[in-house]
């Protein structure tokens, strides 16, 4: 069953864990553009979280802090940004940018002694028998709990914004935001909520990548994590259940690039290491071509600031 | 309470007066986050913006000013105009690396052959480096309507894969002893771009982006298209109105940002840089962005905000070997100089007044 | 008849910076009463029901309802003592279905599927007839309508405040919803009702107040007054109405053939199959109801969206395929509904907009260098000629007032001497004054020998110019007749009857 030296169900497995960082990114920022806004600044809040998240681990010794401080640091980040389009109603394509970038800049800076350290393991849950399961084991029953809670949230995510009436208004406000005015929705506190949510959903991410992933801290170790995320909003077309399959392909891209390297395969390292990247091009270009497409499912007022006149 | 009141029209002192503020705030906010890390705040906010310009070292500084601003400037007044029209290159890093890879190989590749006309051949291949990479997203954002932020930003990983290429394959130095890096350019007359005038730190790229501001200051100001790019930005359906492209403006601005950065890649790695290396991509794409808006998408004022951005870079690299601040904390830094910016300009479009609680508009 | 008092206001005041939107508005609403607002645009009713609804506080004044003192602040208290708003513009939303769109206008929504079940019940007993899982943004303008009605209706308000809802409606449409009214006015429910057609609240209303520039002058029984009295009561100037020099009629000058064109919007109207021909001195009126198919012809005019190359036509050119710039070289211009951000650029200043459509014709660039003085003069020439209230030509497009924008785009388009003009609702939120003087600036430009085509949703307007007339109905083009003799019935039958509203059920319901 063995292909080039890889084994599917190990594939299979490190799939779902490689993919864990850009579904909780990605489910993030699907709340925060339903709700009419677009943050850039993805990117930024990841690196933010891994690097919060992982002082916050070491230093307490404990991977659950770690991944509750690496969602806190995030969250930080996205309050400047949330300050700054929906009070000071900046551009907020700018903003983002900037988040990112000072993103990368303090998370360098904050994690500069850090580097080199080991943090404390986060361990797979102990499912007993259920692991010797030939292949299904090692697919379902094998991972750290936030392989399956990153799951949970995205079907909690999908669960609140059909099913529930904050969920309705949070859609409502992202189509509208003359109309819910009008209807006497408080738009600036309903997207600034959405905001942080993105925010601590990206940091727990990028808690997850330096925590779990990797496990260390290094200069710009998301990587472009969360501009996929941001592309995997797009090709889910703002779908909650779309954006787990997206971050299991891409999450499959990449682990099976990383075992093709390991496995020697002809193909030069560059190319192999650049797929990722050429994918998400790639699906991009798929999912926003042809009329009546992802564009369609686009909130109305994705982007728009708001200001109530009059 | 604070409220907040658009301005009929945008208010001229301000749309000047944010970036002075802007800049004012994040010395205090910067001072304060240096002495976080332990580090005098006067000492710091000195070293970084007083002593490149009038310090002990400011005659070898100052020229590394322009050394730095040049890119920068270069970089940023090609974004400036895609901002203005709404058309957001963000990957103008990658552009600069392809540019400086293109411009190199050729170079490279008749190497050691001595000839006038090697180095115009080589600027042209740089400019046409970025501008290949930037026509790719234009064409996937003209033909299927494609996200230029994000496919942009994509290519900028895939361009640092081929510098990396570069670096340990194709270009790679053969007398090198195997380290990677290319030849240099500083032993390679026909292919060097030198200082002009020693100790200025003016070279051809710096010549390069005064004109390109130059050029598109009348372009912005006197032409049409200039006008058609304002508009396009400002109110989409009223440029279709008015029978503007979108399209042929996308492929513009991409086109010229990106060959723009080209330029810079190009003129940096036969000039300051001298090779190709791995460590070749310095962030300048990324940074140009900021420089953009602190110029105010203005092409002047781009030009007055790279040589304060240059500032940063060289007071941060002072103030990391004479302070040991950290370079990230530049990084950070500058980040923070655009929130400020981007803060302050409601100052421009809004008025803010006082009004008593209970009868403010909502 | 006396009735007892539901709603008293008194003495409410609201400034903006510059405005003053109302100022010392005092009257009194009866229950069971259809009590009309009457005023010009600008005129302060918006302001003064948005008071009422809890979207704006008012800065003086008091307001009591049923006894007790009333001073929402905010939407949801107002709904909570029984006041609902049907608005005329910004409270739908097309990307959620009707149940939801209902559901977000209520603050305690029962289950979804028993609130789809009210909304059958409720629309079908009103003569409303909905079906609650459709997708607003494929729902015609009167259906949406229709929405905003039973969202009202579900919370069993004691009044209900409709802000200019005749606008989007056909004649037959309108009638239906006038017996929806006085059902509901004699089951007590109280109707606020804003307007500024005069003959449609001689028609419904009780009582009228009438606002001028944010002041309460006058009051009166609209069955007791003519339509003109209250009209110089609304405008406070006597009312002259266009004149029409009589020109002859030349050759074909725009003619237009098996036009199709699919919307860019997922929830616009596509244009079928239309066809028809204008000619030198004519002018032709196209009228509709709101979103079926005009800001996509005006498009397909402009050459903003392009056709077939032989689907429009003019003085013999085929132009399917031009732009818009090719076209204006050639004399058509056009000037799209939306002033703010389609006719002209918010932020930029009159003489950029200027310069925005005036280039090709008036010569304003050399070899795509801008002739900024030759610019200049043409804004000014724009400014003087069709009296542009403005401090100025920099003074940015969006700190004018409504009016004078529109009398800006509308004379930088006839002021390029055009050989054929198309505007989409020229006078739409311009005050009757400001209004005649485009009429008959249009009407003018006819008399010159322009071909000229008047899109609007104002029947009256499209009465009072046209020489002939035309329905745009669901992106389909009615033939056009001539003006002369057509009653309001035969037009109403044109622009699509009553789109699906059963008019017995109405009557079943009363009965």
């Amino acid at each position: 069953m063995d292909f080039m030296g890889i084994t599917p169900s190990v594939l299979i497995a490190s799939l779902m864990v490689a993919s864990v960082p850009i579904m909780l990114a990605a489910i993030g920022e699907l709340v925060v553009e339903k709700a009419g806004v677009l943050n850039l600044g993805v990117e930024g809040m990841m690196i933010m979280g891994a690097i919060c998240g992982f002082v916050t681990a070491v230093g307490t010794g404990s991977p659950l802090l770690g991944f509750l401080g690496g969602a806190a640091g995030g969250a930080a980040l996205s309050v400047i940004f949330a300050l700054l389009t929906q009070v000071f109603l900046t551009n907020q394509v700018a903003t983002g940018l900037a988040l990112t970038l000072f993103g990368l800049g303090l998370s360098s800076l904050i994690g500069q002694d850090y580097v080199g350290i080991k943090p404390p393991a986060t361990g797979a849950i102990p499912f007993g028998p259920l692991r010797d399961i030939p292949f299904f084991g090692k697919v379902f029953f094998s991972h750290d709990w936030m392989v399956y809670a990153s799951v949970a949230i995205i079907a909690l995510v999908w669960a609140g914004l059909k099913f529930t009436r904050a969920g309705l208004i949070l859609r409502a406000v992202g189509e509208g935001h003359d109309a819910a005015h009008a209807l006497g929705y408080k738009v600036i506190r309903i997207r600034v909520l959405a905001i942080l949510f993105g925010g601590a959903m990206a940091g727990l991410g990028g808690a997850y990548i330096s925590l779990v992933r990797v496990p260390q801290w290094t200069d710009g170790i998301t990587s472009g994590a969360g501009w996929i995320a941001l592309a995997i909003v797009v090709f889910a077309s703002w779908k909650p259940w779309r954006v787990l399959i997206g971050s299991y392909l891409f999450g499959g891209i990449t682990v099976l690039q990383l075992n093709l390297q390991a496995a020697g395969a002809r193909i030069p390292v560059e190319y192999l290491s650049m797929s990722p990247y050429l994918m998400t091009i790639i699906v991009l270009v798929i999912m926003s071509s042809g009329k009546g497409r992802a564009s369609l499912n686009a909130p109305a007022s994705l982007g728009q600031n708001f200001h109530a006149s009059r | 309470m604070l409220r907040l009141e658009k301005r009929p029209t945008p208010s001229r002192f301000w749309s000047w007066g944010t970036p002075v503020l802007a800049v004012a705030l994040t010395m205090i906010a910067g001072g304060m986050l240096f002495a976080l890390l332990g580090k005098d705040p006067f000492l710091a906010i000195k070293t970084i913006f007083w002593d490149p310009l009038f310090g002990e070292f400011a005659w070898y500084l100052r020229g590394q000013l322009l050394v730095k601003a040049g890119p920068l400037a270069l970089i940023a007044v090609g974004l400036s105009l895609g901002f203005r029209a709404g058309i957001w290159n963000i990957g103008a890093e990658g552009q600069y690396i392809m540019g400086a890879v293109f411009g190199a190989a050729v170079g490279l590749a008749v190497y050691p052959t001595e000839s006038r006309l090697i180095f115009p051949v080589m600027i042209l291949a740089g400019a046409f480096g970025g501008w290949v990479w930037a026509m790719i997203p234009a064409i996937l954002k003209t033909r299927f309507n494609t996200n230029e932020i994000l496919v942009s930003l994509m290519l900028v990983y895939v361009a640092e894969t081929i510098l990396s290429k570069a670096a340990t394959g194709f270009l790679r130095n053969p007398e090198g002893h195997g380290f990677p890096g290319s030849r240099s350019f500083s032993n390679y007359p026909a292919a060097h771009n030198p200082e002009i005038f020693a100790g200025t730190g003016m070279h051809w790229g710096v010549v390069a982006a005064f004109i390109a501001v130059i050029f598109c200051y009348v372009l912005l100001q006197r032409h049409i298209v200039g006008f058609q790019i304002k508009l396009a930005g400002q109110a989409p359906r009223a440029a279709r109105f008015a029978g503007v492209d979108p399209n042929r403006l996308v492929v513009l601005c991409l086109g010229l940002s990106g060959a723009l950065a080209g330029l810079a890649g190009v003129f940096e790695v036969s000039g300051p840089a001298g090779q190709i290396s791995i460590d070749f991509s310095s962030g300048y794409g990324f940074t140009a962005i900021i420089v953009a808006f602190l110029g105010r998408l203005n092409p002047l004022g781009i030009l007055l905000a790279s040589l304060v951005m240059a500032l940063t870079y060289v007071g941060g690299e002072g103030a990391s070997t004479d302070l040991g601040l950290p370079k990230a904390a530049i990084q950070a830094f500058q980040g923070m100089l655009l929130f400020f910016l981007l803060g302050a300009d409601l100052l421009s479009n809004y008025r803010i007044r006082f009004t008593l609680i209970g009868k403010e508009t909502r | 008849m006396t009735r007892e008092n539901l709603l008293t206001i008194e003495g409410l005041s609201k400034s903006y910076p510059g405005v003053k939107a109302n100022e010392d508005v005092s009257f009194k609403i009866a229950t069971g009463e259809i009590h009309a607002l009457l005023g010009e645009n600008g005129a302060g009713k918006s302001t003064l029901v948005k008071m009422i609804y809890g979207l704006v506080r008012p800065d003086e004044g008091r307001m009591i309802l049923r006894g007790q003192s009333y001073a929402p602040s905010e939407p949801r208290e107002a709904r909570a003592s029984g006041v609902a708003m049907v608005f005329q513009h910004f409270s739908l939303f097309d990307a959620l279905n009707v149940a939801e769109n209902v559901a977000l206008g209520m603050d305690n929504p029962p289950k979804q599927r028993e609130l789809a079940a009210r909304i059958r019940e409720v629309s079908e007993g009103y003569g409303l007839p909905l079906d609650p899982a459709r997708l607003v943004g494929d729902l015609s303008a009167g259906e949406r309508q229709r929405v905003e009605i039973v969202r009202c209706l579900l919370q069993d308000p004691k009044l209900l405040i409709m802000d200019e809802p005749t606008s989007v409606l056909t004649p037959q449409e309108v009638n239906i919803l006038f017996d929806t009214l006085r059902k509901l006015s004699a089951e007590g429910t109280s109707i606020l009702y804003i307007s500024h057609k005069l003959e449609e609240i001689k028609a419904l209303c009780d009582e009228a107040t009438i606002l001028r520039r944010g002041k309460v002058v006058g009051t009166c029984t609209p069955r007791e007054k003519s339509a003109r009295e209250m009209a110089e009561m609304m405008v406070g100037a006597t009312l002259n109405s266009p004149e029409r020099p009589a020109g002859e009629l030349g050759e074909v000058s725009l003619e237009v053939r098996n036009l199709s064109v699919a919307s860019a919007n997922p929830f616009g109207t596509s244009l079928r199959d239309i066809g028809f021909a204008v000619r030198k001195g004519e002018v032709l009126g196209i009228g509709g109801v709101a979103g079926n198919g005009q800001d996509e012809l005006l498009m397909a005019l402009s050459g903003e969206a392009r056709t077939k190359r032989d689907s429009i036509q003019v003085n013999g050119t085929d132009i399917g395929e031009m732009g818009p710039n090719e076209r204006r070289r050639l004399g058509l211009v056009t000037a799209p509904e939306e002033r703010l951000g389609h006719a002209a650029a918010p932020d930029m200043s009159l003489m950029e907009n200027a310069l925005l459509s005036g280039d090709v014709r008036k010569g304003l660039t050399r070899k795509g260098f801008v002739d900024w003085g030759a610019t200049r003069a043409f804004a000014q020439g724009i400014v003087e000629k069709f009296d542009v209230r403005t401090p100025g030509i920099s003074t940015a497009a969006r700190a004018l007032s409504g009016g004078n924008l529109q009398k800006f785009v509308l004379g930088r388009e006839i002021m390029q001497d055009p050989e054929v003009i198309i505007v989409n609702q020229p006078t739409w939120g311009v005050d009757a004054a400001a209004a005649a003087f485009i009429r008959q600036a249009l009407l003018d430009l006819a008399a010159k020998g322009a071909a000229v085509v008047v899109i609007s949703q104002d029947i009256d307007e499209v009465m009072e110019v046209a020489d002939r007339f035309a329905a745009l109905n669901e992106g389909r083009l009615s033939p056009p007749v001539p003006t002369k003799g057509l009653t309001i019935d035969e037009i109403g039958l044109m622009l699509g009857g009553a789109h699906g509203m059963h008019k017995a059920e109405v009557s079943h319901a009363e009965a």
